[in-house]
């Protein structure tokens, strides 16, 4: 597996344009492997057109992606678990479909932890999607998502809309779960919720990195949590 | 249920510091073997990278100890664990005190205070 004597993530002078507006900029971002980051950044920032870049979900004008040192592509979506902001689940489907949706299309996907994990949700791979609650779809495509054995793993916002219980369930998922050569890159608004799952944390703003350290170093120089740090550098 | 963190400070010293209270006070008894930096990351919900930094502090210390194949091992020795005992006790009373101080209490006031209130929690007690 050469993939691991490269960084896990690189990109180099990336730019994206929506028309005329520019949303990400010149960006440049190294991630290591065995670490959980946090992308964090205001509303409209480019952290999810950040994440769909890295998903080869969009290309970009300029600059470049790397996997484990693989250009992104086609290819590189056998090495990235992507869990999206909305779930792509349809309604008619059972859980147990979805299982083998993935089964079929990622050579990483681990079955047996997946039903184990459900299992332990108490979700029965027979129900259909159509009958599972909001915040239950968003639990069962997060296992979808974490039983892949992946490089990288890209959460846009997994613990959006889901309640405190659960939100506490989807970390603890992600923390047993990840495995140590992989890397998790989390977005999300909500940094003292995952404050201290996370190794890193990356500020967006503006398309651009403003700021890019470990937790622990930016609590030890500034002497204030990520929350705190974020609410000074993005006070409106 | 998720350890508390004060926001002013790195997470992996806090992590370590409840940790060491936790052999200081005897819930991880001398010379026995503490659960894994998984399991305790997953209690604390800290990154397991956290936690690890945090036992190594505390190895760096003395209290801990990491045998290669069974785990960490909490110091056998009973003289290290009481010198901490009793170091962690004038830090109580210190603290205690500078907050005593900052009320406007005076060092024999206090000394007075400390006799006082400490018979009487002994007798609720009773």
């Amino acid at each position: 597996m050469d993939s691991f004597k490269h960084p896990v993530l690189q990109c180099r002078g990336l730019n994206k344009s929506y028309g005329r507006h520019h949303v990400i900029k010149d960006l440049d971002l190294e991630l290591s492997p065995g670490r959980i980051v946090g992308l964090v950044g205001p509303n409209g920032a480019g952290k999810t057109t950040l994440i769909k870049l890295i998903c080869s979900l969009l290309t970009a004008q300029s600059g470049q992606i790397l996997i484990g040192g693989h250009p992104v592509g086609a290819g590189s979506k056998a090495l990235v678990s992507y869990l999206p902001e909305r779930t792509y689940l349809a309604d008619w489907m059972k859980v147990a479909d979805a299982l083998e949706l993935f089964a079929d299309f990622y050579a990483d996907f681990d079955r047996e932890k997946a039903l184990d994990m459900l299992a332990r949700l108490s979700v029965d791979p027979k129900a259909r999607f159509k009958t599972l609650s909001k915040g239950t779809r968003e639990k069962v495509q997060l296992v979808l998502v974490m039983s892949r054995k992946a490089l990288l793993y890209v959460l846009d916002e997994p613990i959006g809309g889901v309640d405190p219980a659960a939100r506490d369930y989807i970390l603890s998922t992600i923390l047993t779960n990840y495995n140590e050569e992989g890397t998790i890159l989390i977005s999300t608004h909500l940094i003292s919720d995952v404050e201290t799952v996370l190794d890193e944390a990356i500020f967006l703003k503006d398309g651009q990195i403003v700021l890019h350290k470990s937790v622990d170093e930016i609590r030890q120089e500034e002497g204030k949590s990520v929350d705190e740090l974020f609410r000074e550098v993005f006070k409106c | 249920m998720a350890w508390k963190f004060a926001a002013d400070a790195p997470i992996y010293l806090q992590t370590a510091e409840i940790i060491r209270l936790r052999i200081l006070t005897g819930d991880y008894p001398p010379g026995t073997y503490i659960p894994s930096v998984r399991e305790l990351a997953q209690e604390a919900a800290v990154n397991p990278n956290t936690m690890q930094k945090a036992l190594a502090t505390l190895e760096s210390t003395g209290l801990l100890t990491t045998h290669r194949n069974t785990g960490r091992q909490v110091t056998e020795s009973q003289d290290l664990i009481r010198m901490l005992r009793i170091e962690q006790a004038r830090a109580y009373v210190q603290s205690c005190r500078q907050q005593l101080v900052t009320l406007g209490f005076s060092s024999e006031e206090i000394t007075s205070l400390f006799s006082h209130w400490s018979g009487e929690s002994t007798l609720k007690k009773e």
